[in-house]
């Protein structure tokens, strides 16, 4: 093994490790921000730490009829976000994983996760579990096509499908305004709602409530397994906010081997993340949940968006 | 490393005459089961293996042709074997290995036709396949495929004493007649004034324009028909279902692909120059009937069926990427136009696999619980932990999800769609891209049919208390399984393997070979385009999960304490929670009837509020059997009985008709 | 590709997604701010123009636009709904997300249509011509898919806003007096209308177009 790759290596342990380690930070965030938007003091940025550090040390409770299915897919879904962490350059763009997979196969591992909570969640065999499925692969199975045609127009201006490349075109050429990439960044926040089960399709912070998706599906896990399920949503969303940093706001992701600008990477890293996340923690703030059923129309706005963003490159070359 | 390299065509003759001869075995004792299925089935099986050597030899090598002194005496019967078919063939004799490996053990005594019978119709099924795939003149092709044809459907209607089934046997002979009557059409119009109907001497005769276009249409629908292509796709749901299941599998998986495989043949080799809107034709009909495929199978009930709609959807992806070739190669760009090619084989091979393995799934359900509706099962994974785990693979690659097979044919496909806006026509340059969300939108789906199919049947709790005595599916079932399970796997995690065998296929129809680009990357990555452009690594891929994975579980393990307690399931504290309460097949199906409403036509019955026996009734029919089918059978009927004005049943007038038409002929035809 | 070509692509891009947004838009209250967005975009795509070609009369066209349809339409249209009671009032469309899908057909088509056009032109703008093409069938679109009358308006005085895009598109703007001309009918339009509204309520108590079907020969 040549230096060239151990340093890449270290660069890809480094920045999988970092995402892994600020993703509750990150949904501490958001919490935080939408309680001061709400005018309480809220629980602090720490909580989700605290909540995972309990949890990992509570017993886990298991239905009688629970199979080894339902025990694996928390270990599956954290292994999928840990994966697709590490695909998404963030710092810079020298990442030994990058080849093994472009955007499209990063939507599939999304997929992979995702499928594998829908089965576990149908195994105990409740209503509430096969009622959650069902709702979560309806609403993912509709945000896939809008997502795809959110990546088209990237993909259109660079000509490729791997992250490393676009981040690399994107962000180190000459400044240009994209009005096209602007249809698709919007479409693009509207799907990251979607997928991460957010307001307006979801409510994160609900129970025992039926228009719950994402946590009726989860109702049945505890102790560790919970612990690595909540993990790995926060990576999840994490991981979907550093792929539309890469996409539409890549400016400040250091080229590979480019050493001096690393810190003014990293620094250029938390503050988008501060951004997003008080960006989504106001619209969270400003909009309503949608009934189950509007979801479909929701979809089809952010599809319609990223075609029209799509269209527009292909007319104007923008 | 290569067996048989000096000639592969006789190696297969030969396995073709072989297994006819295991066929005509059967009928030395035709009710024994224990004779056919302990003797014959598995010396079929060996068959299928030797098809596979053979033919993956085969696909290296220059085509082989030869003349059988056998047909027409001034038309001989003519055989090739070249790339195309070759691949084909390899196809035949994977899923022939596994599915007579899976009827060893399935067939029982006493269910509809005597098993002897069966065998020969199985294995007679099984030859006409290949030689539909070897035929060199149209001659021979439409024998084949009409004894292809003609033993199908007596293996479908092999419980013929069920009138549903003799009803889905009729409707499907119907609708394969249809087509073979295009067929002949298709093939009478390109030989147009040419003296031969070798396709030697089809191939040399270029058409003009509009004769081009009538084949093209004429194969479309003649190879659509037997492919289950909108709107000829009636038959499949009602003959899959009907047919036992080794005979649903060979059919979803193999004979669907003779059509791709015919269709291929006419459409890049036979017809020399293609039009721009053949492509757009065939895409645009495969998107619809990708989507309509899978949007049925996400409300069926009854697991066969849902599986019939979802080959559909398969049969749909499969022609909308060959559209996609097709647009690619007129407009002389071949890189792409083998990309899309590539990745549709490809499919078409992965849908051979998964789906064998999902259909012989549901024959050992079937068998061991006696039920296809997906009301009445659940929870079979504590059961029949076998089947369970297989099909758990079977309905991940189907559900196109990475590291599996089922992923990496869509990836392909995706690439090849994303490269569409170079096309030099501005209209396809917009629109297809378009098409390419309803290929997401039909995959994203299926990922939605699938976690319905398996969490029905497998998870959850039993629904009916017969299930707690379902037993496990027994060895030879089991190694079936396991040999798809298997291919899947493997097919998901070695494409270059497969792109390197297909590489000889796409050169021989339109001029290129990926791996010329791909060449220098290695078995790891997989790059088709350019390793800048896309790439992806499915050994990378799983080892990067499974490694996140060792280490989490380790190192929650380390550090952690491994407590568990068992106790009832919470369900948000309800205590008099009953396995009724589980959604149902029809309750993941209301979503989709809901947002896709204008696919379908609903009837629904709701109980009154008064009622004391409640009851609730819905249906989901197909709207294209109520606008096209019924019209024609209408028209038809009242078309026989003006025609049936004629009959009298009296001798003299019948005379009088004969007089009528001898005077009538010598009057004009002097 | 210099700055003001990219800020001209811009604001054609607004006025696509904003057509759309009318388009997809239940409320009548949202639509006539969207309409107003729309007017302001415009009056910004007319001063980069001028600006940028030096056709100076581009910036009073952008005055009266801002004038027009940034204050005095969008005042007059909320004082109608006002006084017709209908500001809180929701279309129940048929199926969004059809009409969008039919919305994008209606977007390719108008890009073509615009191509062989705009490569003929040699104007900064002649890219935005499929766009403006598209403003006007959208705005189309969406006088077919509405029952009520006010929204119909509201299409209309879109379907204008697109035809105005068109003009500084392909040309550099129409000539002053035709320029004014069209703001007059305009003007005048939206006040008879607005007469017509309150007549049509007195007569059928409502302002669903539905009711006009009665208004035929034969009696059903």
């Amino acid at each position: 093994m040549t230096l060239a790759h151990l340093i890449s290596f270290l660069s890809q342990l480094t920045q999988t490790l970092l995402v892994v380690l600020i993703a509750p930070l990150m949904l501490g965030w958001v919490a935080q921000c939408r309680a001061w938007l709400q005018n309480r003091s809220g629980p602090g940025l720490l909580q989700p730490y605290r909540v995972l550090f309990k949890l990992l040390h509570k017993d886990a409770l298991l239905a009688h009829n629970a199979s080894p299915l339902f025990r694996s897919a928390p270990y599956i879904q954290f292994g999928c976000m840990v994966l697709a962490a590490s695909v998404v350059p963030i710092i810079e763009t020298n990442l030994l994983f990058a080849p093994a997979a472009d955007v499209i196969a990063l939507v599939g591992v999304f997929a992979l996760a995702r499928v594998f909570s829908s089965l576990a969640a149908m195994d105990v065999g409740t209503a509430f579990g096969s009622l959650g499925a069902r709702r979560e692969m309806l609403v993912a199975s509709l945000s896939e096509p809008a997502l795809l045609m959110v990546l088209f127009t990237p993909l259109l201006i660079v000509q490729s499908s791997s992250l490393n490349t676009i981040v690399d075109t994107l962000a180190h050429r000459e400044f240009q305004l994209h009005p096209s990439l602007a249809f698709a960044a919007v479409a693009f926040v509207m799907v990251l709602l979607a997928e991460n089960a957010r307001i307006p399709i979801d409510n994160p912070s609900t129970h025992l409530e039926l228009t719950m998706i994402h946590e009726a599906m989860i109702l049945e896990y505890s102790g560790r397994h919970l612990a690595l399920i909540e993990w790995a949503h926060a990576i999840k969303f994490t991981t979907y906010c550093a792929i539309g940093i890469a996409l539409f706001v890549p400016w400040g992701i250091a080229q590979a081997g480019v050493w001096q600008v690393l810190p003014g990477a990293v620094f250029a890293l938390l503050v988008k993340l501060g951004v997003a996340g008080a960006g989504l923690a106001l619209l969270e703030s400003v909009c309503a949940k949608l009934r189950i059923f509007r979801a479909p129309e929701f979809m089809g706005m952010a599809f319609m968006l990223a075609a029209l963003g799509m269209l527009t490159r292909l007319l104007l070359g923008a | 490393m290569y067996p048989f390299e000096e000639a592969p065509l006789d190696l297969i003759l030969g396995i073709v005459l072989y297994w006819l001869l295991i066929g005509a075995a059967g009928l030395l004792r035709p009710a024994s089961l224990r004779f056919v299925s302990r003797v014959l089935f598995p010396m079929g099986a060996l068959g299928g293996l030797l098809l596979v050597i053979a033919a993956l030899t085969a696909v290296r090598l220059d085509p082989a042709s030869m003349v059988l002194p056998l047909g027409l005496p001034d038309l001989p019967f003519h055989l090739r074997l070249d790339a195309l078919s070759a691949f084909f063939m390899v196809l035949v004799g994977a899923i022939a290995f596994g599915v007579s490996l899976f009827s060893v053990g399935y067939f029982r005594s006493g269910e509809g036709a005597l098993p002897g019978l069966l065998c020969l119709q199985y294995h007679v099924f099984l030859s006409s396949m290949v030689m539909v795939m070897l035929a060199d003149d149209a001659y021979l092709f439409m024998v084949a495929w009409e004894t292809m044809a003609l033993s199908s459907y007596f293996l479908v209607t092999t419980s013929h004493r069920i009138p549903e089934i003799r009803r889905a046997g009729f409707l499907y002979l119907l609708i394969a007649h249809i087509g073979a009557i295009a067929l002949l059409l298709c093939f009478g119009v390109i030989h147009g004034e040419a003296g031969h109907y070798a396709f030697d001497a089809l191939r040399a005769n270029s058409l003009s324009p509009f004769w081009g276009s009538a084949a093209f249409l004429l194969a479309l629908a003649g190879f659509g028909a037997k492919a289950g292509l909108l709107p000829l796709h009636v038959w499949l749901p009602e003959a899959h279902p009907a047919a036992p299941s080794p005979v649903s599998a060979l059919m979803s998986a193999v004979m669907l692909k003779t059509a791709v495989y015919g269709f291929l043949r006419v459409g890049f080799d036979l017809l020399s120059a293609p039009l721009w809107w053949w492509g757009v034709t065939a895409l645009v009909l495969g998107l619809l009937t990708a989507l309509f495929g899978v949007m049925f199978a996400a409300v069926q009930s009854d697991m066969k069926r849902l599986l019939a709609y979802s080959s559909i959807e398969s049969i749909g992806i499969i022609f909308a990427g060959v559209g996609l070739a097709m647009i690619f190669h007129t407009y002389h760009n071949p890189h792409l136009a083998a990309l899309a090619l590539a990745a549709t084989l490809y499919h078409c091979l992965n849908h051979a696999f998964f789906k064998c393995l999902l259909f012989l799934g549901t024959g050992s359900v079937l068998h061991a619980t006696n039920e296809r509706n997906l009301g009445r099962l659940g929870g079979l994974m504590r059961t029949m932990p076998w089947v369970a785990g297989f099909s758990l693979v079977g309905a991940l690659a189907i559900a196109g999800l990475p590291p599996l097979n089922g992923f990496v044919s869509e990836w392909l496909l995706l690439q090849a769609f994303l490269f569409s806006p170079g096309l030099p026509n501005p209209y396809l340059n917009m629109l297809v891209p378009l098409g390419s969300a309803a290929l997401v939108l039909a995959a994203a789906l299926s990922g939605y049919v699938m976690v319905k199919f398996y969490g029905v049947i497998f998870l959850g709790q039993p629904r009916e208390d017969k299930l707690a005595s379902a037993h496990d599916a027994g060895g030879w079932e089991r190694c079936a399984l396991a040999w798809f399970a298997l291919g899947c796997i493997a097919l998901g995690l070695f494409p270059m393997a497969v792109i390197l065998m297909l590489d000889h296929v796409t050169s021989l129809l339109v001029n290129f070979s990926l791996s010329s680009v791909t060449s220098g990357r290695g078995w790891l990555l997989f790059a088709p385009i350019a390793a800048q452009r896309a790439s992806y690594g499915p050994l990378f891929f799983l080892l990067g999960i499974v490694g996140t994975l060792a280490v989490t579980f380790l190192a929650v393990r380390a550090f952690y304490h491994g407590r568990l307690r068992r106790g009832n399931a919470w369900d948000c504290g309800f205590p008099a929670q009953t396995s009724r309460m589980q959604d149902t097949a029809e309750g993941f199906g209301q979503p989709i009837t809901q947002i896709f409403e204008p696919f379908f036509r609903v009837r629904r019955e709701m109980p009154d509020p008064f009622s004391r026996t409640p009851v609730y009734f819905k249906t989901n029919e197909d709207r294209i059997w109520y606008w096209l089918y019924l019209p024609v059978a209408h028209a038809h009927e009242r078309i026989a009985s003006w025609i049936g004005v004629l009959q009298h049943g009296r001798i003299h007038i019948y005379l009088l008709y004969s007089f009528a038409t001898l005077l009538a002929l010598l009057l004009f035809v002097r | 590709m210099s700055t003001s070509a990219q800020l001209i692509n811009l604001m054609a891009s607004l006025m696509l997604l904003i057509a759309f947004a009318m388009l997809a838009q239940r409320r009548i209250k949202s639509l006539i701010y969207l309409f107003a967005w729309q007017g302001l975009v415009l009056a910004a795509n007319s001063l980069i123009v001028g600006w940028y070609t030096g056709h100076h009369e581009l910036y009073l066209s952008a005055f009266f636009t801002l004038l027009l349809k940034v204050m005095a339409l969008p005042l007059v249209l909320h004082y109608l709904i006002r006084r017709l009671d209908i500001q809180w009032d929701v279309e129940t469309l048929i199926n969004i997300p059809a009409t969008l899908l039919a919305g994008i057909v209606l977007v390719v088509f108008a890009f073509n249509l615009a191509l062989p056009i705009s490569q003929l032109a040699g104007t900064i703008t002649r890219g935005t011509l499929g766009i403006a093409i598209a403003v006007v069938l959208l705005a189309f679109l969406m006088m077919i898919t509405r029952r009520k009358a006010v929204p119909q308006v509201i299409g209309f005085l879109a379907m204008e806003n697109g035809l105005f895009f068109a003009a500084t598109s392909a040309t550099y703007g129409m000539p002053m007096v035709v320029e004014l001309g069209i703001l007059l009918d305009v003007i005048v339009g939206v006040l008879i209308l607005g007469i017509f509204f309150f007549q049509v309520r007195e007569a059928f108590d409502s302002l669903d177009l539905k009711h006009m079907e009665k208004l035929k020969e034969s009696d059903p």
